[in-house]
């Protein structure tokens, strides 16, 4: 009788193996598809597609297609022709018809202002007008004659448009693709990126000055002690954003508490009360405390995990107070200190609600920008670029994060 | 035992059939003391007669909300409180349900509906219920000799102070340029030039050290209020609300009042379009219009409601007529705001106001 083992050849063993490492890799699958389909459903798929919108839009080429066509092959400096005129009388009558006007209007209002109601008031009466077009048309508003109304609706003709791009970044693109600077009065998402880039990484400094000294205290005390402190950091996390600004408000006002003891303690003059809301500095006290926690945190489980025996050594070796924490213990904590940092400063990037409350005209952010294309101009592709301009900058600083202290160092807790 | 279930099933199916006549509409305004004086002077009449029951929401203005329902294909609200600018604009982009003016019921004087809005009140897609204006009120009890003119606003020397604007330039370009000694009926072409526009910052940057920008409606009472602001414009059912039902010492200024519009329109595709349609007609009414004017002073936009506006609901000594912006007092030196303006230039407008704020 031959023994089992020699009648399996070295293939069939390789096989076998495959095989149950390829049913444990499929049940392992099996059990995160939930959650991956979820996140795919729910979270990327929706993001992808907003994003999208960012380079992508045929509002005017999906309700004009004839004008399009003939706008494809215009010069874009030469004398709109009469073929031109008619596709437009054309378009306009259809759009009319099915009440997409006002996107198309809309759409080219956002590169020549005042196109708006060129079009709506054009509309109502297109359909009674009679060839030629280049005469009729500017009959009704002598504005088709102005050429920049047919190079602003050339470069809305395009479906993949660098413009939204463009205009995130104070640019601006003309109707023969060359990208110029934005008129200086409207040069604004740059000041506002700069701001939102600075009024993060305050905040974030002013959190690891704060966050450090209460999160040693809490992993040095005694558990009973530590706890009950530990409460007072979680208690304000728990509480509502909006809740906590408006608090803030009542505190930071001209009439308002701090204030009130300034000038009960003669540091200040009743007329001559501070300004510390309403600006970059509300925005900068409301935030700090807002997300003191998101350092808290991290640091507290990070320092909790460092043996006090170091230090101790450190000192019986004759090193000072500060060479030891300096040294010894401070190297320690980089982790939590670096959790910490990227998690308050991506947080805060995208903050809104506290600097839109608080923020006056020098203490808001390029959310609330967003904030605003989002919910009152209903310009969905610049909302969408400006994100998008966002999520690089973040995604360039964690690169830069990794390149400089490693991704690898950071503990979330 | 037996009876208390058979009684209890009897209710049940009662309270079930009922609900299953009934219809159920989702209304959706601005919230606070407004949506308040809705509720009083049309929900609550409209639910007793019809036996409906409508379902108040509140949001902050603007057509996203409206937009991402209507093109997604899934429509929640039946009847939406807009802007004037919101209802021409979701009318163009097909947003909106269209309504004939002449379904609706005509007023109590017997005038048909077409002739008994004021005019320019109502659209293809839109009835006006009221109008509402733009101010600026101060605190009586602070400022002896108040300020009693637009361009006392803009004068921080004469009265000194911190002034509340909106953060946005909308109402603000067009009391800059009144404060300037432009007359109402020009303000607009002026604002149509470079140099109007130029001239509409001017003047806001003569007191841009001292303003204290508000968002949301309910802010600047409270700023009032707080002694955060020496003066600040304000929605003027805000500030009369305050004085009304705070007994706050505040007095409006309507020297060069904006006045503007509030609609109701219908999201394309809304789910319970028939009850929903029956309430816009109801609360259109000469008399829903009527008694509404008496939990808010924002002015009916029928003809034939003025007459009917009485007191303030639990204050009989309160008359409501002269604290209307359409009353004709009110009304001399006011402007109305003008929406075919602000449809074309508001994206260019508010990049060089935010880039001006930004300064």
């Amino acid at each position: 009788m031959t023994s089992t083992a020699d009648v399996i050849d070295d293939k069939l063993l390789q096989k076998r193996l495959d095989k149950a490492m390829f049913n444990r890799r499929l049940r392992a699958f099996l059990l995160v598809l939930p959650i991956l389909l979820f996140l795919l459903v729910v979270f990327i798929i929706p993001i992808a597609y907003f994003l999208f919108q960012g380079i992508y839009d045929k509002t005017f080429s999906s309700i004009m297609p004839q004008t399009t066509e003939v706008l494809s092959e215009w010069d874009g400096t030469s004398e709109p022709t009469e073929e031109m005129f008619a596709a437009l009388a054309a378009d306009m009558v259809l759009a009319r018809e099915n009440k997409t006007i006002g996107k198309v209007a809309t759409r080219v209002n956002r590169d020549k202002p005042g196109s708006r109601s060129l079009f709506t008031s054009t509309a109502r009466k297109v359909s009674k007008l009679e060839a030629p077009f280049k005469e009729s048309l500017p009959d009704v508003k002598d504005k088709w004659n102005d050429i920049e109304v047919w190079q602003a609706m050339k470069t809305a003709s395009r479906k993949f448009t660098p413009g939204y791009y463009a205009a995130a970044l104070d640019l601006k693109l003309e109707s023969d693709g060359s990208i110029v600077r934005q008129d200086e009065k409207r040069r604004i998402h740059m000041i506002l990126m700069k701001r939102t880039l600075q009024i993060s990484f305050l905040v974030t400094v002013f959190c690891l000055m704060l966050g450090y000294p209460i999160a040693y205290l809490l992993a040095t005390l005694p558990a009973k002690t530590s706890n009950l402190l530990l409460i007072l950091v979680l208690l304000p996390f728990w509480t509502s954003i909006l809740v906590r600004t408006t608090a803030w408000i009542a505190m930071l006002q001209a009439q308002g508490v701090v204030n009130d003891l300034l000038v009960f303690f003669g540091i200040t003059a009743d007329d001559a009360r501070f300004s510390l809301i309403y600006n970059k500095l509300g925005t900068l006290i409301a935030m700090t405390h807002i997300l003191l926690p998101f350092m808290i945190l991290p640091l507290y489980s990070v320092m909790k995990g460092i043996p006090p025996s170091y230090v101790r050594a450190a000192k019986s070796l004759g090193a000072t107070n500060w060479t030891a924490f300096w040294r010894i213990y401070a190297p320690q904590t980089i982790p939590g200190v670096g959790a910490g940092a990227i998690l308050v400063f991506i947080v805060a990037i995208g903050y809104y609600i506290t600097p839109a409350l608080v923020g006056g005209q020098e203490g808001t952010m390029i959310s609330n920008t967003i904030d605003g294309h989002m919910r009152q101009s209903l310009n969905w592709n610049l909302a969408a670029a400006l994100a998008g301009v966002l999520m690089i900058v973040v995604l360039s600083l964690y690169w830069l994060y990794d390149r400089i202290v490693g991704i690898d160092n950071m503990k979330l807790g | 035992m037996k009876k208390v279930t058979t009684l209890l099933a009897a209710g049940l199916a009662a309270a079930v059939g009922v609900a299953n006549a009934a219809d159920s509409i989702t209304v959706v305004s601005w919230g606070g003391a407004y949506t308040k004086s809705q509720v009083e002077a049309y929900h609550k009449p409209w639910m007793a007669a019809t036996g409906n029951t409508v379902v108040s929401e509140d949001y902050n203005g603007g057509l996203s909300e409206v937009k991402a329902q209507v093109e997604a294909g899934n429509v929640k609200w039946d009847l939406v409180d807009v802007e004037l600018s919101d209802a021409i604009r979701g009318c163009d982009e097909g947003l909106l349900e269209e309504i004939n003016i002449d379904d609706f019921p005509a007023g109590a004087d017997g005038t048909p509906a077409a002739d008994d809005f004021l005019p320019g009140t109502y659209t293809d897609c839109a009835v006006a219920n009221i109008v509402w204006s733009t101010i600026y009120a101060y605190d009586a009890s602070k400022m002896e000799d108040g300020p009693s003119t637009i361009a006392d606003f803009f004068d921080t020397a004469k009265f000194p102070g911190k002034r509340g604007l909106r953060k946005n330039p909308k109402a603000n370009l067009e009391m800059a340029l009144m404060a300037d000694g432009v007359a109402a009926d020009e303000v607009y072409s002026v604002l149509e030039t470079e140099e109007g526009i130029e001239r509409a910052f001017a003047k806001l940057d003569s007191i841009k050290g001292d303003v204290v920008w508000w968002e949301a409606g309910a802010q600047p009472p409270q700023l009032l209020a707080d002694g955060e602001v020496a003066m600040t414009t304000a929605y003027n059912g805000r500030i009369f609300n305050a004085v009304a039902s705070e007994d706050k010492p505040f007095e409006i200024v309507w020297d060069g009042q904006i006045w503007d519009l509030d609609l109701w329109v219908m999201p394309k595709g809304a789910p319970n379009k028939e009850a929903a349609m029956d309430f816009m007609k109801y609360s259109t009414g000469t008399e829903a219009l009527a008694a509404q004017a008496s939990w808010i002073s924002y002015g009916p936009a029928r003809k034939s409601s003025s007459p009917l506006v009485g007191s303030f609901h639990n204050k009989p000594e309160l008359e409501m007529a002269s604290h209307m912006p359409t009353s004709p007092d009110n009304l001399k030196n006011a402007l109305q705001n003008n929406f075919d303006f602000w449809a074309d230039n508001q994206d260019q407008l508010n990049e060089q106001f935010n880039a001006w704020l930004a300064q």
